[in-house]
This record gives C-alpha cells, sequence and structure tokens, in this order.
C-alpha cells in the first residue's frame, strides 16, 4: 500500500510551505512535490494608487529584501516617468543594493544553513538552529552576526532604518550621503573582508564531506537566468540586460527587460499558491531554469572584483549544477559585494548633491528588473493616464526557482526517504534543499499565513498515511 | 475706538475656577488656562463646525456630551474635559474614523506627519476594535500640483472652510450623505478641470490627513504647514 509523508512547515526558510513526498506500494519513494501555502495579493493591493507610492508599498512584500522591491518597483515607475536614475543616485541605490544582498545572504548561509553543515544533518533537530551554533561554534555564529549586521547597518545609516526605510523613491533617493556616514562604512570594512576569507575557508573545506549532498540537491542540467551589466561582461545587480545561458556557461538568450514576456511563461498548478515561470521557446515544464547566486555565477566568467574573481576561478572547478553550491556562490557574491562598496564609497563623486529626478507619468507602462539575494525580480506596471496604477505584475526570484526547487525536492527524497523506515534526517535533507535556494515564500506568493514548510507522506490513492508538522 | 468689553462669567472647568468672556467657546477658556482638549478639525483662524466631535466635555447637570469648541461659556458651569467615559468615547471615535476610510500608515505620504496618527497615538488607540469598511474610494491626481485622496480624507471640512473663507475660493465642498460624504471641488469636476481653483495650496497644508497632498511625495515626506493661516488672519485684522 502506499503512503504520502508530509513535512509541514519547512523549517529554517523565510515564508509558509510544506513539502509531500509520494510513496509507492514497496515504500519507495514515487513523487514530492514542495507546496507554497500562504498567498497575499499585492498585484491587486496597489491598483488605483498613485504610481509613485509603488515603492513604499511594494517593499511592504518583504521585510527581508526591501531593498530589492524598491529598486525594482522605483525603475519601473521611472519608466513611466521616462526618467533614467544615473551618476551619484545611481551609486547610492547600488551600495545599498550590495548592502541587502550580504546581510539576506549572511542570514541564508549563517542563521538558516550553516546548523545543517555544522552540526550535521542528522544532528538532534532541538539543537540544529543558530542557538545550537552559538553553543558548539560560538566563532561561526558571530561571524554570521557580524556580516548581517555590516549590511543592515549600511541600510541603517543610509536609508534611515533596517527594516522599510523609505529613502528609495521614485526619481532617485531622497537624501545624499552624509560625508560622516561615508567614513563610518569605510570603517566597517575590513572586518567584513575577515569573516568572509575566514567563512571561505572552512567552508570549502566542509565541501569535501558533503559529496553525497553535492551530488544529490537538485544536481541537474538546467538553463539559468541573470542579469549582466549593460555595457559589459560582468556581474550587476542593480540594472542590466537579462540573460539565459545553458549549463555551458553558453548564452541562449539575452534581452531587454521589456521583452521579459517574449522568454518567460507562467505556468499554474491547483497544489501550490507559487507559479510555475518556465522558457518559453522550450514550454512547460523543459523550460526549466533557475536564478540566485549560482546562476548569477554560471552566466558569466567574471564578476569584475579582483577578490571575487579569484574566487570565480575556483568555484568554475566545482560541479556547478548542483543546487547545493548556492551557498558557495552566496559567499563568493558577498565578498563581491564588499568589494563593490568599498570602491563606490571611496569615490569622492558618492557624495554628490543630484539624487533625485522629478517628474509625472509620461508613458502608460514600465517594467523594472533587478537582481534580488535570491534571484531575478521582475515588476510590471501600467497607469491610467493621471498615473494611477491600471495594472501589475510581479515575477519574483523564488518562483523563477519553483521547477528546480520540486525537481530538487523528488531528486533528494528517491535518494533518501526510505518510506519503510522515516528518520528526522531523511526529511531535514529534503528541507535542506530547499533551503539552499533560499528561498522567500511571502516575497513569492506577494503573502500571508502561518509560518514555515510541512512534509505529507500519501498512499497511491492520495489517502495521507503520516505527516510532520512543526 | 470705544472697545465694546463683553461680559464675564464665571465657571469651574476640571474644578479650576476660571473666568472668561460670554463670547468665548469652552476651548478657548480651557486653552487660556492650560488646559488641553483634543481636537481634530478645530483650526485656529477658521469658522466652528464641530464635525469630528473630538473635544466632547462632559457639564454637570447636562444630559449630552457637548463640543468645547463650538460651545459657549455659561454662568456657574462646570465642565470636566477629561473623564474615564470621555477618554473611551475620544478613542472609540479615531477607531471609528480609521475603521470607515482606508489609512494605512505605513505607506502613507502623511506617516510621521499626520494629525489624525498623533491623535490615535496620543489617545492610546493600540488597534481598531469595529470592522474596517474597506470603501471604494477616488483618487484624483488631475491637478497639476496636488492630489485628492478620498481614501484618507475624515471630512473634517478644514479644507471647504479655508478655501471659502479664507481663500475665497469656495472650491471645496461636501457631496453626498452619511458614509458616501466625500469632498468634491466644484459642481463634482475633476481638481485638475476646476474653473475657480487658485492652487495657492492652503487647503493641501489645513488638511490633517493624507487626504490633500502634493504630487510626487514619497511614503512619510508629506509636511503640511499650517502657519500661515495664523498670520494672514493676523494681518488682515491689522488691516480693518
Amino acid at each position: 500500500m502506499t503512503q504520502q509523508i508530509v513535512i509541514d512547515p519547512v523549517t529554517r526558510i523565510e515564508g509558509h510551505s510544506k513539502i509531500t513526498i509520494q510513496l509507492d506500494d514497496t515504500g519507495n519513494v514515487a513523487d514530492a512535490r514542495f507546496h507554497v501555502t500562504q498567498y497575499r495579493g499585492f498585484e491587486k493591493i496597489c491598483v488605483g494608487r498613485p504610481f509613485y507610492e509603488m515603492p513604499a508599498l511594494m517593499g511592504r512584500i518583504c521585510g527581508i529584501c526591501t531593498i530589492s522591491h524598491m529598486l525594482a518597483s522605483a525603475q519601473a515607475c521611472e519608466e513611466v516617468m521616462s526618467v533614467r536614475v544615473m551618476g551619484t543616485a545611481r551609486r547610492l541605490r547600488e551600495v545599498v543594493n550590495y548592502a541587502s544582498l550580504i546581510q539576506s545572504h549572511a542570514l541564508s548561509f549563517f542563521h538558516l544553513s550553516s546548523p545543517d553543515f555544522l552540526l550535521g544533518m542528522d544532528s538532534d533537530p532541538a539543537k540544529r538552529s543558530i542557538f545550537g551554533l552559538m553553543e558548539s561554534n560560538p566563532e561561526i555564529a558571530r561571524d554570521g552576526v557580524r556580516l548581517r549586521r555590516f549590511g543592515q547597518r549600511i541600510i541603517e545609516l543610509m536609508a534611515g532604518k533596517r527594516i522599510h526605510p523609505t529613502w528609495i523613491v521614485v526619481g532617485g533617493v531622497s537624501e545624499r550621503l552624509s560625508p560622516e556616514t561615508r567614513e563610518e562604512i569605510l570603517g566597517m570594512i575590513p572586518e567584513a573582508y575577515e569573516i568572509l576569507q575566514r567563512t571561505l575557508g572552512w567552508f570549502k573545506r566542509t565541501l569535501e564531506d558533503y559529496r553525497e549532498e553535492i551530488r544529490i540537491f537538485a544536481d541537474f542540467p538546467s538553463l539559468f537566468m541573470g542579469l549582466v551589466d549593460e555595457h559589459d561582461e560582468k556581474h550587476e545587480i542593480y540594472r542590466g540586460r537579462i540573460r539565459i545561458a545553458d549549463v555551458n556557461g553558453k548564452v541562449v538568450a539575452e534581452f531587454h527587460r521589456n521583452r521579459y514576456q517574449e522568454f518567460i511563461g507562467e505556468a499554474v498548478e491547483p497544489w501550490t499558491y507559487l507559479k510555475f515561470p518556465y522558457y518559453l521557446p522550450e514550454g512547460y515544464p523543459d523550460g526549466i531554469y533557475r536564478v540566485g547566486p549560482l546562476a548569477r555565477l554560471n552566466i558569466l566568467d567574471r564578476l569584475g572584483t579582483p577578490m571575487a574573481d579569484q574566487e570565480l576561478v575556483e568555484f568554475k572547478d566545482l560541479n556547478r549544477l548542483s543546487s547545493f553550491h548556492y551557498h558557495l556562490a552566496r559567499l563568493i557574491e558577498c565578498l563581491h559585494a564588499v568589494e563593490r562598496i568599498e570602491q563606490y564609497m571611496a569615490d569622492p563623486a558618492i557624495l554628490g548633491n543630484r539624487v533625485r529626478a522629478v517628474a509625472n507619468a509620461n508613458v502608460d507602462s514600465g517594467i523594472g528588473v533587478t537582481e534580488a539575494p535570491r534571484g531575478t525580480l521582475i515588476h510590471h506596471y501600467t497607469v491610467d493616464e493621471q498615473g494611477l496604477i491600471t495594472g501589475a505584475n510581479l515575477v519574483v526570484s523564488t518562483t523563477h526557482n519553483n521547477l528546480a526547487m520540486n525537481r530538487g525536492v523528488l531528486q533528494t527524497a528517491r535518494r533518501y526517504v526510505d518510506g519503510n523506515k522515516l528518520t528526522e534526517g531523511m526529511l531535514n535533507r529534503v528541507e535542506a534543499v530547499i533551503r539552499s535556494f533560499d528561498p522567500c515564500l511571502s516575497c513569492s506568493t506577494h503573502a500571508y499565513d502561518r509560518l514555515s514548510l510541512d512534509v505529507e507522506l500519501r498512499g497511491p490513492e492520495g489517502e495521507l498515511l503520516d505527516e510532520v508538522l512543526r | 475706538m470705544a472697545v465694546v468689553r463683553s461680559r464675564i462669567k464665571t465657571l469651574k472647568i476640571d474644578g479650576q475656577d476660571v473666568g472668561a468672556h460670554e463670547d468665548e467657546t469652552i476651548l478657548e477658556v480651557a486653552r487660556e488656562n492650560g488646559i488641553m482638549i483634543p481636537t481634530l478639525c478645530q483650526l485656529d483662524g477658521l469658522s466652528l463646525v464641530g464635525a469630528c466631535r473630538l473635544c466632547l466635555v462632559e457639564v454637570v447637570g447636562w444630559r449630552n456630551l457637548v463640543p468645547a469648541c463650538t460651545t459657549y461659556v455659561e454662568e456657574g458651569m462646570e465642565v470636566i474635559t477629561n473623564s474615564e467615559r470621555l477618554q473611551k468615547y475620544r478613542r472609540m471615535i479615531i477607531e471609528l474614523l480609521f475603521a470607515e476610510g482606508n489609512h494605512v500608515c505605513a505607506v502613507c505620504v502623511s506617516n510621521g506627519n499626520c494629525e489624525l496618527q498623533w491623535k490615535a497615538q496620543k489617545l492610546g488607540m493600540d488597534h481598531v476594535r469595529f470592522t474596517n469598511q474597506n470603501p471604494d474610494r477616488r483618487v484624483d491626481m488631475t491637478h497639476e500640483h496636488f492630489v485628492v485622496d478620498a481614501n484618507r480624507c475624515i471630512l473634517c471640512t478644514r479644507c471647504v472652510r479655508v478655501c471659502d473663507e479664507i481663500e475665497g475660493a469656495h472650491t471645496w465642498d461636501i457631496f453626498g450623505r452619511g458614509e458616501n460624504s466625500t469632498i468634491i471641488s466644484d459642481f463634482n469636476l475633476p481638481w485638475g478641470e476646476s474653473p475657480t481653483c487658485s492652487s495657492c495650496g492652503k487647503c493641501v497644508n489645513v488638511c490633517p490627513t493624507g487626504a490633500l497632498v502634493e504630487k510626487g511625495k514619497a511614503a512619510g515626506e508629506m509636511i503640511k504647514r499650517t502657519e500661515f493661516l495664523a498670520y494672514l488672519t493676523k494681518m488682515r485684522e491689522v488691516k480693518k
């Protein structure tokens, strides 16, 4: 008789979800799915509001990647105004965006995922958390907290507060950078480098212990999507061309953001609130692609800063199809982000006064695309003659990874889950594959509900046999 | 010029013996004596309407609560401005205002600079006990510089009064009844098409919430300036 295992909720991720694992008559895994159980509706809430209110409104989608949503939103609004933010304002936005990337990556790597690496996938779940880490590896826990603080402090200093600042406005930013803030930020940089070098050191050594997980954790060929610099062949998270590359890094498509609908389709399944974007020319579900840190490193040969580029050379020798390497990619991106922040802050032009452009709505739609910490983020608005929003379409980072996350869950469940003898460690590995993608589910469903991820075990007729609720 | 002095009345406010001219309201006398009564629709320099009911006070021996802003003093009156009952009603009034419109402070352009928000904080409103009505109200961005967002309007009529009494244009007025009441420009024309509006911005500056605002302001950026009103009133008195 067949069974279904439910992991509900999935823990140590951002948002609410569950995993169901379908077993066949012999207790082997037949299928596995990742369900997102929340729903929010920001695309509807914003209708009828003035376009220039969008960054603050859309920023509320998420408390972790507020900056990413505000930037994508502001860029879409600037398209509506036919204004392009350049010079100091653009640099200031980029610095805050890098700071946001660092704080989010630090949270994902240290707080959410490192307990799996340092305490073990099979360790006591009661201890397998940042608090357990504080007992067993206090220096590493401290590094995590300090690195996250580095990002959050920059956001606080520049944008006014850590969570939901309103400094990013349509047309630029609301206030220029003060020389004191610049000094304080420059003073924090050496510690950030130290933490990252230290962390890269121990984590790269640990990889050897996770050979098997690397082979199983969503390790399959897929396309990769991310932004690249508009003019140069380098890493870009603020604004750029959208590139889709294959497993070998060969560019399959590269296009302006305004054409995203020609390349990306969205499918819907009845069992989850999360849509399934796919690469249109390959159809659904073959057009599977991944976004985020791994994808951003896979579509390029250089990041554009010396230390990160050195790490990238080593990274390229790894099995870059495994989603396990999202973790290492995250650390390399953090290093790159610190280098960029240092470079931009060192330039006196960062203290410029011209930081905000003013204009009314001049065209009837706008598309803004940035790279959020977890991948490509698209905000697309339409407005009426007055500039009131008539429609919004958001394609959020985590959503792009939905097909890959589901396939990864199945691959991992097949390898580790034995329906005849369930252990907590098996199920933790199924959750860990989701964690490697660092999904942000409240963002992706633009949604609300209970916290976190559950696992269900179902029989062939679909009957619920067992479930793990947290 | 002979000064005609009005008669003096004596009364008690919160147990304090006070003297007042007969043409003074309870609110004025209370303020002169350092007793603060919360207000929202009242603004020095504009006529009084008693619309918001936030300044309700108790008068000993009177059956009904009365608005301090429109009730004139009487000899021997005993006024209570801050009883538990009044605090309860005032908080309820603020909650009803929040429930009736669409007030979302976190993303509002007036966040942090809003009289409604200040009053809610001051009167200890920690949540709204009434069901939010989530009305479908109009946002008009047709004016070149300003926006009217009826979602955030509390119908205090400050805009109507300042436009009529100070600017002399009378562009604004109230349309409809009950919960369907709304402010309109002229004969319900889009603001941008108003033949009477002089674009002076007085209505925007006296509006206590984010209902009348400057265009293009981001969340928390709209700061109202009401000082002009006292200045204008003073200068007109001097001219007389």
